[in-house]
């Protein structure tokens, strides 16, 4: 049937079971968002509109990494577009799949410097797995497909369409695929003909499989490494805690690896890097077998490639071929999708045990933590998991906050921590937060978020107000930006260099300004108090909690050294 | 960039879709590791809906592996072979305008020419444009005979290059096939 291509816009994102989109609209995608209101689209698919297309690129992110759905975030042309480019490459980063859609100048300005006109796919073009400029409305439809399948296949990603003004004027002949024939019609299955794509799901190399179970066989100090790869892969969480429960054998994490493995779990031994725990990184230093799942082996967790994880053999497990031996040279690979690759492992598995060394591992003690009559970062973690029974999502901003939230909240399920831990973006966090609850409403969702990261997009709360999203964004409010300053009193002979935040606002009243309610609190049972009461509320909440100014991340390792060599115990 | 020992010339034959944007995605892989590429080919094939890149680089092997890995991933791109020296032919077409304003320069030039087989594409009365067919070492050989003359202009088309023998890049699908699908799908 003909239609008019933002019907057909429209109408594909209904194909793939879209439900909520995040944006802003402007004078180019005028079309656009002119459909939702001329044929009803509004009621079949939930338009949120932010205060700032970065706030809606990572609510639509937020939303991704928090249901394993694709995201849907739309913009306008220019500035609406380049607004964007933050939250692509903090989903890029992460490998979380987002479909952005921005509707460019007309042909007859493209190229002319037009109002508003930006080379939005150029841009991007490092950022995103794929990006499409479509200049023929009747490409439309297979490109939607095209991108979505491209964004939540093999290792996900953000993927960007950018469509000509002119094209969104027209009419085109529109035919209903439903979402299982979509491989086999069209580009899309013109493009899995072809070679070069990972659309399809590798299978394991079974002799990949039976190497990585002989060198099990041979280790007597094997240790899990898992990472974001773990949740990102379906389905794989179950598969992961049945292969290192069987293997019986110490695990860590990296940040973006948060609840592939209980946070509680007696063979878990926190996460591992530059503010990993004594036992994680002491378990990498003296392993004989170092398994990594979905984990590429950052500077933030592989500090000094050389001497990383320097007695073992290293086994890489990954769906990306160009992840393997890319930051640390590695002994044996296995190339496919986390869960089916688990699945193979468990198939083969003996069960093992290793009490000497996981005794040897957990030996390994962190400083006690402070408990007096201030409010401490991890007294705040603790409360919020007694109070939500462990059950809440944690977004985080970037920084101190974001470590301490890592560390001390026991994570029990995939998908619970939302945090950009590739990218580190600060400002991510409200946005985040937003798209997580949207996505999860029956889930209580707080926001972990430090005074300068907060201040970055808090014009967010306008949105948090007028959806009436009942997130509870605790500020970790030190007067200053910790993270930098840790390292400035470390590393820079406490030169205090630009990092001191005392100025406004007062972030109750801003939360008040917006609508929201808001508290502070200075002591542990304060805060308490008023998350108990912000929980049963069911509203949005602003709770501003005062901490030290010269609280710091323990334990650290800087950069560039061995993972034992602690700055700072 | 700094001096390795373990930096070769590689060269790269790159199967992609015949569309806008695909050749600085590719060549965006080499600059943002501080690589500069020494020659670049692009045409169609057999097929007009494929264009091949030729490109020649100097890196480490380990380098190359990454970036073999990278352009891999790339979805405009169906096919990445490194052509290995012992096993590839490689040619360039090298353009010169040299400088002969008398009988006795053209005749000195013509000879060389033909001593090289590069053949004499245009003549004027204070020059010729003579081209070359053939690898580096060649090129390289001619120029200095003729930097005596004086060259005016010299063009390069930049390094094209095919395996020796009947096997073809298509049957590179096998390498891609284990990158795509796993090695048990062999």
């Amino acid at each position: 049937m003909k239609m008019k291509s933002p019907q057909v816009l429209l109408e594909c994102l209904l194909e793939q079971g879209v439900d909520t989109v995040f944006g802003y609209p402007g004078g180019t995608i005028l079309n656009i968002y002119d459909e939702f209101e001329r044929s009803g689209y509004k009621e079949k698919i939930r338009h949120i509109l932010t205060a700032h297309e970065q706030g809606a690129s990572h609510a639509a992110d937020g939303y991704a990494r928090s249901t394993g759905k694709v995201g849907v975030c739309f913009a306008t042309s220019g500035p609406g577009a380049t607004n964007l480019t933050t939250g692509i490459a903090t989903a890029h980063m992460d490998s979380s799949p987002v479909v952005f859609i921005t509707v460019n100048v007309g042909e007859s300005l493209i190229g002319k410097d037009s109002f508003q006109e930006v080379d939005i796919t150029g841009i991007t073009m490092p950022i995103t797995k794929c990006n499409y400029l479509v200049r023929r409305a009747e490409d439309l439809a297979d490109i939607i497909r095209e991108a979505f399948a491209i964004a939540r296949s093999g290792r996900p990603g953000p993927v960007l369409i950018d469509i000509l003004k002119n094209v969104t004027y027209e009419e085109v002949e529109y035919e209903p695929l439903p979402l299982e024939e979509h491989a086999s019609h069209g580009r899309l299955a013109a493009m899995l003909r072809r070679a070069s794509h990972d659309l399809k799901t590798p299978e394991p190399d079974h002799g990949d499989i039976r190497k990585l179970l002989d060198m099990i066989e041979e280790a007597k100090k094997p240790l899990v490494l898992v990472g974001g790869g773990v949740i990102r892969s379906r389905d794989a969480v179950p598969q992961f805690r049945k292969f290192f429960e069987t293997l019986n054998a110490p695990v860590t994490s990296t940040i973006m690896g948060g609840g592939a493995c209980p946070g509680d779990h007696p063979l878990f031994t926190g996460m591992v890097g530059m503010h990993g725990s004594h036992a994680s990184n002491f378990a990498v230093d003296q392993c004989d077998l170092l398994i990594a799942i979905g984990c590429r082996f950052s500077d933030r967790v592989a500090l000094d490639p050389p001497t990383f994880a320097r007695n073992a053999r290293i086994v890489q497990i990954d769906i990306d071929r160009a992840e393997i031996d890319k930051n640390v040279k590695t002994d044996h690979h296995i190339i496919g999708d986390a869960r089916r690759v688990l699945e193979l492992l468990n198939q083969g598995m003996k069960p093992h045990d290793y009490p000497e060394w996981k005794e040897w591992v957990f030996a390994h003690k962190e400083i006690p933590l402070k408990k007096d009559d201030i409010l401490h970062p991890h007294e705040i973690l603790e409360t919020i998991q007694a109070v939500t029974d462990g059950d809440a999502i944690i977004a985080t901003d970037v920084g101190q906050h974001q470590m301490w939230s890592a560390q001390y909240y026991h994570f029990s399920r995939p998908r619970q921590l939302i945090t950009s831990g590739g990218f580190g973006t600060m400002g991510f966090g409200v946005g985040a937060a937003m798209g997580a609850k949207l996505g999860n409403p029956d889930k209580p969702v707080v926001l972990c978020t430090g005074d300068g990261c907060f201040r970055m997009n808090c014009h967010e709360l306008s949105t948090v107000e007028h959806y009436h999203i009942p997130i509870i964004i605790v500020i970790f409010n030190n007067q200053t930006l910790g993270m930098v300053r840790q390292w400035q009193h470390l590393l820079y002979g406490e030169r205090y260099s630009q990092t001191d935040l005392d100025r406004g606002p007062d972030f109750v009243k801003l939360a008040n300004a917006y609508g929201i309610d808001g508290a502070r609190c200075g002591t542990q049972p304060e805060f308490e108090a008023v998350l108990k009461e912000a929980v049963a509320s069911g509203r949005p909440w602003v709770i501003e909690c005062a901490i030290d100014k010269d609280a710091m991340v323990h334990p650290m390792v800087p950069g560039g050294v061995p993972v034992t060599d602690f700055l700072l115990d | 960039m700094r001096m390795n020992p373990n930096v070769t010339r590689h060269t790269l034959s790159v199967l992609v879709e015949n569309a806008a944007g695909v050749l600085s995605q590719v060549s965006r892989l080499f600059s943002r590791k501080g690589y500069n590429i020494e020659s670049l080919a692009v045409g169609t094939t057999d097929d007009p809906a494929v264009s091949r890149i030729t490109i020649e680089v100097m890196a480490d092997a380990a380098m190359i592996e990454q970036i073999m890995n990278q352009l891999r991933k790339q979805f405009p791109v169906y096919s990445v072979q490194e052509l290995l020296p012992e096993r590839s032919i490689r040619r360039e077409l090298v353009m010169f305008k040299v400088k002969a304003e008398n009988a006795d320069t053209r005749n000195e030039v013509i000879q060389i020419a033909n001593i090289f087989r590069a053949s004499i594409i245009d003549v004027s009365l204070a020059s010729l444009t003579l081209a070359l067919i053939g690898d580096e070492s060649k090129a390289d050989a001619m120029q200095k005979l003729l930097e005596s003359f004086g060259i005016l202009e010299l063009v390069r088309t930049g390094m094209v290059a095919l395996e020796r023998g009947a096997y073809t890049i298509s049957d590179e699908n096998k390498e891609k096939a284990e990158f795509n699908l796993g090695k048990a799908s062999l």
